[in-house]
Formats: C-alpha cells, structure tokens, sequence
C-alpha cells in the first residue's frame, strides 16, 4: 500500500465557525462546541455519531480529553498532535488512516480559542511562555515573537530577491479586498499599500498590517471515508493528498530563511494527489505575515524561488487576479484566533461547493491549502478537489 | 580529557556553555565525527548523529545573515536590534548587534563577538567589526 492509494479515500462532509472575531463571554471550549455542532449538522449526522477526534489546544497540553469530556463521546481514535497553526491541516492524513482501517468512521476536527477576550490573553500566553517554552537561545536577545522570526525571514527575502516593501504590502491589500467581499470577515474597511506601509511599526519591514490580527474564532471539519460520504448532507470535498514537514522550531536554526519546509509538504502532497500548482482554482495559504504568503507561493510551485514578490504584484493575488488566494479575506483580515489552519479548510471546503457569495469563484474543482505553524517551523499541505477532480 | 567532553563537572551542554560565558569563555562545539561545528549546544551532532561533540573557541568573527528593528516607545528604551549571526565556523544565532543604531544595521555586516549581561545572564551580543577592532 502506497499514500497514493489513500488519495480521495476520505471526504470533507461538513464545516462549520463560531464566535470569528470576538467571543466576549465565552470560553474556549464552548465556541469550539458551537463549531463542531455547526459542522456536524452541516454533514446532517448528529454529535453521537463522532467516534474519531483531533484537536488541540495553545493553552492546553492535555486538550483532547477536556473536549472528549466536554461532548460526552468515547472516539476509538484520538490525535492531539500540536504544531502549531498547521496542526488541523496536519491532522488530515491520520484521520484518512484511521478512517480507511475502520478504526473510526466519523472524525471530527475543531478548534476554538478566545485568546482576544478572555482574562488571560494573547499578551499574557506569550510572557507565560518564556517560562514554559523557553527558546534558551533566542529569548534572551527578546525577539517580539512571532513577528521577529517573519521580519528576519523577509528581510533576507528582500536581501537576496529584491522583494519590495510595496509587494509585502500587495498581499495585505489582497488580502483585505477579499475580506470586503466576506460578511464573516473581522476586517473589512478599506486598506490602501500606503495604508500598510504607513501603519504603526512593528519590527522591520513590518508595519502592524503586514501581520495577522489577533481575534477569537471557532472551527471545525466532520471527515468521513468517501463510501460513506455520498450520503451526508452535502457534496462531498474529497481529500486528494496531505503532507507535513518539520525541519526545526526556532528561526535560528532554519538554514534558509527564503526556504521553508513547505517545499518538502507540497512536493509530497502533490505527489500523493497526483496534480501540481498548474492544477489549483484555489490556494489558501497561511498568511501569518505578509511575507508567509510570498514564500509559499515559491515553495509549493506557483512560481521560482525569489519570484514571489513579482508573483503578487498589481493586484494578481486580489479577486480578478491571476490566481485566487485566500479567499475568506486570510489571517490578515478575516480571522486569526492563534492558530488558524482550521480556517483554511472551512474555506476551501466552502469555495469547492461553491458556498461562497460575493467572492465565490467560478466552479473550481481543486484547491491547496496550506498550513504553517511556530515561526516558520512546520508546514503542512493539502490538496482537497469536487468529485470531479477524483 | 573531561574537559574535552561535551559535559563537563556534571552539567549538561547548555548549562557548561552558559557557565563558560558566565566565566568570560566563548566556546561553541565541533563534531568529531564529520567535523561541523555546532550550534546550539547538544548531546549529538545535528549534521551527522555521531555523540563525540567538543568545545572550543570560535574566533568571535560573523556575517549579519538577517536583520530587523523592533519598535519600541522611548520611554522603555527605545528601538532594537534583533538578528542572526552567520560565525565564520559555520554556525548562525540569534543576538543583537549593540554599538550602533538598530537601523545602521545591515545583512552582510561584519561583526565581533563579545559577551555581555543580558538581565542577569550573560549572553553573545556582537558590534560592528571596524568599532571592535
């Protein structure tokens, strides 16, 4: 048995959000509940027929048992794995494994945070962090994490490629304009490149518009095997491929800060799936920064190395681009509650069956999502197609 | 020969390279096995898995690989330098280039290492070589 035989065996058969933006008054657990049931009874099953989870948790080391006990469900298969914003993108290959073994036969995926309203926040999970997490050979120099790791990876960009402070601020601008198109979005005002250029520094080149916004948000995926698929609710979206790598944590220790291990994640999913970059209507990619998308359009092949920055310019990745990325308005502007792979599947999944309005595109069968997580350190990618696409 | 060790009086890597710094020595270490330096401090080598890791001196002497200022208001100190350091043995970390401002600091700059108190620690922070020199 190869991976490729695992290419469409596993469909995507509902989604859901909850609480995008802000939560004021609840928790963590209760908007990803809010999530998971919108996603199941999107897939018209009920949360008693969940026997497969994975979820995990910025706060929680030992998530995965609080949200078993929370939704009352015995799963026969479990994965918390935590790294960071990629993990529910990461999370897509196990669960097709334990579907197609028949370990399980529903997996829900969710995720939930109130890091912007909550008592204990955002700043406060970064100063507790030092202690519980610490990166003895990067703190002491007090790098503003994770912005730093981003500013010193597009610096060398900018260095070696000669990628511009206007180009950087072409992917907010995209990213915003598709934002204006989302009623669920967070941020949708105007937004101008002066507009990104002249916001408040953060740390070079980054103004506080080259990153991604700090909100609450809730979501989830229900996973089935594709026999079972055809009977839910909706058209399935099938799972054509899935790949994760991780080739270290802290910035310091990548070798290329323009190279990121997404371009071993994509070689390896698009080899899974059997299509490349040619082939997408869609790419979400994780844009945590500004930078983020530029480097994942160069490492998973929708251009060359260095190119990136010529690849969004005057527009090209805004809608009536070139190519369609991010279409919900991305981590910039729609929503970015800590980790936000989750987020990226709901809107690949929504796009493929053409769920999407004002910014829907016209029938697209496939679509990459891409999910980075730490600062720069893992990378995961999925390819997710229409039965078309099979 | 312990000395040669990458332990050392009971400690493990991290601890003898923070208390060499703390005793004015800057040692980083070096693969017996396939001969690439090594940092940060570990019990195996990164390169080729081989355990026989040993300390020694780099020269201090690095490349600015990648660099940014981080803004912060006057009144806790103002704007800072944070970067990477590529050591002329191979090697890259994180430090910050001090003796000139943040925004003077450039990828592909010389700098000099020196040891310096950060908090109640000492640390590698580097200058502009022509300043060291």
């Amino acid at each position: 048995m190869s991976l490729r035989d695992l290419r469409g065996r596993a469909a995507i058969v509902g989604v859901g959000q909850a609480g995008l933006g802000q939560a004021q008054g609840y928790t963590e657990q209760e908007v990803l509940t809010q999530a998971a049931m919108a996603a199941i009874a999107d897939a018209g099953l009920s949360l008693k027929d969940i026997d497969g989870i994975t979820t995990c948790s910025s706060l929680s080391p030992m998530w995965g048992m609080s949200v078993v006990e929370y939704l009352g469900i015995r799963p026969t298969f479990l994965d918390s794995t935590m790294i960071g914003g990629s993990s529910y993108v990461a999370h897509l290959l196990p669960a097709m494994h334990a579907l197609e073994s028949g370990q399980c036969n529903a997996v829900l995926v969710c995720y939930g945070s109130t890091q912007r309203t909550a008592k204990f926040n955002r700043a406060d999970l970064t100063r507790v962090r030092k202690f519980l997490d610490p990166q003895p050979f990067e703190t002491p120099y007090d790098p503003p994490m994770p912005a730093a790791a981003y500013a010193l990876a597009a610096s060398r960009h900018m260095h070696q490629y000669g990628t511009t402070r206007k180009q950087l601020s072409e992917v907010a601008v995209a990213a915003r304009k598709w934002a204006q198109l989302n009623p669920e979005a967070t941020m949708r005002d105007a937004l101008s490149l002066e507009d990104v250029a002249n916001a408040r520094r953060v740390c070079d080149p980054f103004t506080v518009r080259d990153c991604c916004m700090v909100s609450d948000g809730a979501g989830a995926f229900v996973m089935t095997r594709a026999d079972r698929a055809r009977d839910c609710a909706k058209a399935p979206v099938y799972v054509l491929g899935n790949a994760t790598a991780v080739w270290n944590r802290q910035v310091s220790s990548m070798h290329d800060l323009t190279v990121t291990a997404a371009l071993e994640s994509g070689r390896r999913c698009y080899e899974m799936a059997g299509v490349g970059a040619k082939d997408m209507d869609l790419a979400m990619l994780y844009d945590a920064f500004t930078i983020n998308t530029i480097l994942f359009l160069e490492d998973l092949g929708f251009c060359e190395k260095g190119e990136g920055g010529a690849f969004v310019d005057d527009g090209a990745i805004a809608p009536g681009g070139r190519l369609a990325v991010n279409t919900n308005g991305g981590g910039l502007s729609c929503v970015h509650p800590g980790m936000y792979g989750v987020f990226l599947m709901v809107e690949a999944v929504r796009q493929l069956r053409g769920e999407c309005g004002e910014r829907q595109l016209n029938s697209p069968s496939l679509a990459l999502v891409h999910g980075n997580g730490g600062t720069l350190s893992s990378q995961s990618t999925a390819i997710l197609g229409t039965r078309d696409a099979l | 020969m312990e000395m040669q060790s990458k332990a050392r009086g009971g400690a493990g890597p991290e601890q003898v390279y923070l208390d060499g710094l703390a005793a004015g020595r800057f040692e980083i270490q070096r693969c017996v096995g396939c001969g690439h330096a090594v940092f940060y401090p570990r019990w195996v080598c990164p390169h080729c898995g081989g355990a026989g890791l040993d300390w020694f001196a780099p020269s201090g002497a690095g490349v600015v690989y990648a660099t940014t200022t981080v803004a912060r208001k006057p009144e806790q100190g103002g704007d800072y330098n944070v970067c990477l350091v590529d050591l002329e043995e191979g090697v890259r970390m994180m430090s910050q280039v001090r003796a000139v401002a943040p925004e003077h600091v450039r990828i592909g700059m010389r700098v000099q290492a020196r040891i310096a108190m950060i908090g109640d620690a000492a640390q590698i922070v580097f200058e502009p070589s022509e300043v060291a020199a």
